[in-house]
């Protein structure tokens, strides 16, 4: 009997980023997985719930613990929804019994995408092949929240032909914060562009993250400063054969 | 109601020397601080220990300051309570007047920062000497600290010969060593001649009514020692039970601040020297500061704001403090710290940018030695702000925007409705990041991008085109097609 | 009062009533490791050579007095009046003044000197730590003021760190004013994160056990 999945994709993969989206169903799938996608899926809430709209960002989780009320497995190409989901819902319903009861069975549920890798399909090796040089950047929800270190580095050391170099700033913030990106531009820049002189130092063409938002900030600022690296997501890499 | 000070922030940010010290001094304090933890792998229990005991502390205050001050009694010290600055101050003026004391030495204290004491003494032309290098510079330079722990951190050598010549009147000398021993030279002699000394306190000791002062240089030890009167500055929130929690304590300080297993002098003084000590202060006032401290106090999520023991491993780590340096903080606590002290003792709407100038990366969270929940915090601050700009009739514009997200996000057919849209309004070609946009669609968000990076394309299927496409197709079929794309 | 105003409020905040017992702090965490005396010396000596100290091993309080001597070769050094020292002949070394109990002049020789001489209390191994309490024998000033810092110490007291002092010592307080571990020389590193010794303290630490 196949296992099942439910693709979280986020609102930014969903319009921006489809393709790490479409990856994860595909390195899912190539495991034996069943992925379906609800589509009544938005957002997780988290640009209001972090520029301090608790109502509004409530109100999203809301809709959201209702689209994923019956999945199994919910998967999340990405460490700041997860992280939001798996330990912000909480606090959003703080008043509300039956909700918060629904929100700690969340928790068990929602899986940022290499977590699932590792941990519920207990896979390192997914059959694929990447031959570029590549560096990781330690996407900061995922590293802080969800304790992701070793496991995009175990992944990424299976992948045929890739050759892995450690930055390092890896574990250094890319800038993006949400709104910060915008209400602080320049420190947001800035920031970034910290992060891309250690970048440049491995002489890595692609850095990989699993959060798309990283990769969008990093990759902005990259081509900004007219340089070459790529920004791909960790699923890309993986489903890359 | 101060605004996001964007000219002293790009100031700060376009100066590129200025960058490379402060990046290059924290990345230095980052990795000393990462070779003293390693090596110890109690250390995460050490942490949890020590939260638990400032948890206590806290939690039960008024017990522990009544204890602390019978004991400082018992030992012949005095002490002192201040309600805000200006009773500290005075407090300190009056003494001075009382005892005719002309000079005063200091030991590093950001409490005394707090209070402005070194200003308001000044007037009475008391010469308040620091007598910590790195105050010593920035006092003749009449600049504020940059960094807790550091808080020369901005200053070069080059920069250091310049005020020691004009301050001085030395021989010009950029040699740090020589410098260093020009200082030592300087203050040794207000070291001997002060009829007063004031220090901080890291620690103070309810059980034993005493204060602990935690340094490397020495002169901490010499402004308690030498002169005849001592007075500690504390805020009532550094108070713990008991001397040998010390052995909690003294193992996460040294290591989070500087990566030290301990400080080359940690002083555990309890009042004024005894009958048959030779030497040692013959008065001793502990002076204990609240200033706002019971108005965090009185926010039960918040209060563990009081936890910190200003080891500055916050600041090191933020990649915010990193950028912008210590002097764009409104206050005298900066990093991650100051960003949530400066609204809980100020108002919200003093400085309410400040809380949201973070990306809540979380690095301060996860090095505090004593476990503040710093980036919760940042987020309840953010939500009590936007309450209180609500309130005062403000912020109405984002306000709306997020309501009209909450509208649509919760309505999955206008979201695609909405988001269908929006491919066919962008400006660019397929699949390039533009570096600019037309006019109309130069607003907020996307100005405030666009200055600093390329904007990325919607691609040409969203994500649920794509998977709708990819559905029809058969499994076999959707592999070979995607291999194909790579 | 400001006192009572202070309290107040502090009680307010917390939801407390005056005289209000405060409940169990969580249980003090001292571990102390069983090191033998051996391992304790070399671990001091390594961890005070990482700061740039030097430690001696001496055979007897003679051989104690000979490293001293060679110290002092030519120099001027103010002694504490610690039993121990008497006891391993340190005031009559040339050079050597001791058995200053004024205030005033005990700070001008310490400030005029070249070596501060003391014994110390205790000791701390795993950090290279001195533990001094000011006393009528042991004066603040003698470890403070003078460039160099000489301390002669019987190996007994040398404990396996701060665990074990706390745990003799639970009140510091009650033995003295003053208790201040020493960890090596004075030093800084305010001027482009460079490092100087001897900033205030003395720039160089010598430790004999005897």
């Amino acid at each position: 009997m196949p296992r099942r999945v439910s693709l979280f994709v986020t609102c930014i993969g969903d319009q921006l980023f489809p393709h790490a989206g479409i990856a994860v169903a595909e390195v899912l799938e190539g495991l034996g997985y069943q992925v379906d996608f609800p589509e009544a899926q938005t957002c997780c809430g988290q640009p209001a719930f972090n520029s301090g709209f608790r109502d509004e960002a409530r109100a999203v989780a809301d809709h959201f613990l209702k689209v994923f009320e019956k999945a199994d497995y919910i998967v999340v190409p990405s460490g700041s929804c997860g992280s939001m989901i798996g330990h912000h819902y909480a606090e959003l319903f703080e008043d509300d019994p039956a909700k918060l009861k629904a929100c700690h069975e969340l928790e068990h549920r929602v899986w940022e995408f290499s977590k699932f890798l590792l941990e519920v399909a207990q896979v390192e090796d997914v059959g694929a092949r990447f031959p570029h040089k590549v560096t990781y950047h330690d996407s900061c929800h995922a590293l802080r929240e969800l304790g992701v270190k070793s496991g995009p580095r175990r992944l990424l050391s299976q992948v045929r032909d890739l050759e892995f170099v450690e930055m390092d700033a890896a574990e250094e913030c890319c800038g993006f914060g949400g709104t910060f990106s915008v209400k602080f531009a320049e420190i947001s820049g800035g920031m970034a562009g910290a992060k891309i002189a250690s970048l440049q130092k491995t002489g890595a063409e692609y850095v990989i993250s699993i959060d798309s938002s990283c990769l969008m900030q990093l990759q902005g600022r990259i081509l900004r400063l007219g340089m070459p690296m790529k920004t791909l997501h960790l699923a890309e890499v993986l489903a890359s054969r | 109601m101060n605004p996001i000070p964007v000219e002293s922030l790009h100031k700060t940010l376009s100066d590129q020397s200025l960058q490379t010290a402060i990046y290059d001094s924290t990345a230095r304090l980052m990795l000393k601080r990462r070779n003293a933890v390693t090596p110890v792998p109690e250390f995460q229990e050490l942490r949890s220990q020590a939260n638990r005991i400032k948890q206590h502390a806290i939690e039960n205050l008024d017990y522990y300051l009544e204890q602390l001050e019978q004991n400082v009694m018992r030992r012949g010290g005095k002490v002192v309570w201040a309600r805000d600055a200006a009773e500290a101050v005075g407090f300190v003026r009056t003494l001075c007047k009382d005892k005719g004391v002309r000079r005063i030495v200091k030991s590093k204290s950001m409490t005394t920062e707090e209070i402005e004491l070194n200003h308001e003494l000044e007037k009475d032309r008391i010469d308040v000497v620091e007598t910590d290098l790195g105050e010593y510079i920035l006092q003749l330079a009449n600049e504020k600290p940059y960094h807790i722990v550091a808080p020369a951190l901005h200053k070069t050598r080059f920069d250091v010969a310049d005020i020691f010549t004009k301050e001085l009147g030395v021989e010009r000398e950029e040699v740090i060593e020589k410098q260093t021993m020009i200082a030592r030279r300087v203050l040794r002699e207000k070291f001997l001649t002060a009829e007063m000394g004031i220090t901080g306190a890291n620690y103070l000791i309810a059980d034993s009514g005493a204060v602990v002062l935690v340094e490397n240089e020495g002169n901490a030890r010499l402004s308690s020692s030498a002169p005849r009167i001592q007075i500690a500055v504390a805020g009532i929130e550094k108070v713990i039970p008991r001397a040998q929690d010390l052995v909690t304590f003294l193992k996460v300080l040294g290591r989070s601040a500087t990566g030290q297993p301990l400080t080359v002098y940690t002083s555990f003084l309890s009042g004024p020297r005894r009958p048959g000590e030779i030497d040692g202060p013959e008065e001793f006032y502990l002076l204990l500061l609240d200033n706002g401290r019971t108005k965090v106090l009185a926010d039960k999520n918040k209060r563990q704001s009081l936890y910190c023991i200003r080891c500055g491993a916050c600041l090191n780590h933020c990649p915010v403090y990193r950028k912008i340096g210590g002097h764009n903080y409104p206050w005298v606590y900066s990093g991650p710290i100051g960003a949530i002290l400066s609204p809980q003792f100020h108002g919200v709407t003093q400085n309410p940018w400040l809380p949201f100038a973070s990306s809540l990366c979380g690095a301060c969270g996860e090095v505090c030695p004593v476990k503040i929940e710093i980036p919760k915090i940042l987020l309840e601050l953010r939500s009590d702000i936007t309450k209180a700009q609500s309130t005062a009739g403000g912020g109405g514009l984002e306000r709306f925007a997020f309501r009209l997200f909450a509208f649509v996000m919760r309505r999955p057919g206008l979201y695609r409705f909405l988001t269908g849209l929006a491919p066919r309004m962008f400006p660019g070609k397929q699949g390039e990041w533009l570096r600019d946009v037309p006019s109309w669609m130069k607003w907020g968000p996307v100005t405030g991008w666009l200055s600093q990076r390329d904007l990325p394309p919607p691609p040409e299927q969203n994500f649920r085109e794509m998977w709708r496409v990819r559905q029809r197709q058969s499994r076999p079929e959707r592999q070979r097609q995607s291999s194909e794309v790579r | 009062m400001s006192r009572e105003a202070v309290l107040h409020k502090v009680r307010t905040a917390l939801g407390r009533a005056p005289g209000q017992s405060p409940g169990e702090p969580p249980a003090v965490r001292i571990r102390i490791l069983k090191i033998g005396i051996e391992q304790r010396i070399q671990q001091f000596r390594e961890a005070i050579e990482k700061l740039n100290g030097k430690a001696y091993q001496a055979d007897s309080k003679l051989d104690a007095r000979a490293y001293a001597e060679r110290l002092l070769a030519g120099k001027r050094g103010v002694a504490s009046s610690a039993p121990f020292l008497m006891e391993c002949g340190i005031p009559s070394i040339s050079g050597v003044v001791s058995g200053l109990t004024d205030r005033l002049a005990l700070r001008e020789a310490c400030a005029t000197c070249d070596i501060g001489i003391t014994s110390a209390d205790y000791a701390l191994a795993d950090t290279g730590t001195l533990v001094m309490l000011s006393s009528a024998e042991e004066a603040r000033m003698i470890s403070l003021l003078p460039p160099c810092h000489l301390a002669v110490v019987p190996r007994e007291r040398l404990l396996t760190g701060l665990d074990e002092l706390l745990d003799l010592l639970p009140v510091p307080s009650d033995r003295s004013s003053s208790m201040v571990l020493v960890t090596g020389p004075s030093r800084t590193a305010d001027i482009e994160q460079i490092l100087v010794r001897g900033v205030h303290g003395p720039g160089e630490i010598h430790v004999v056990w005897v």
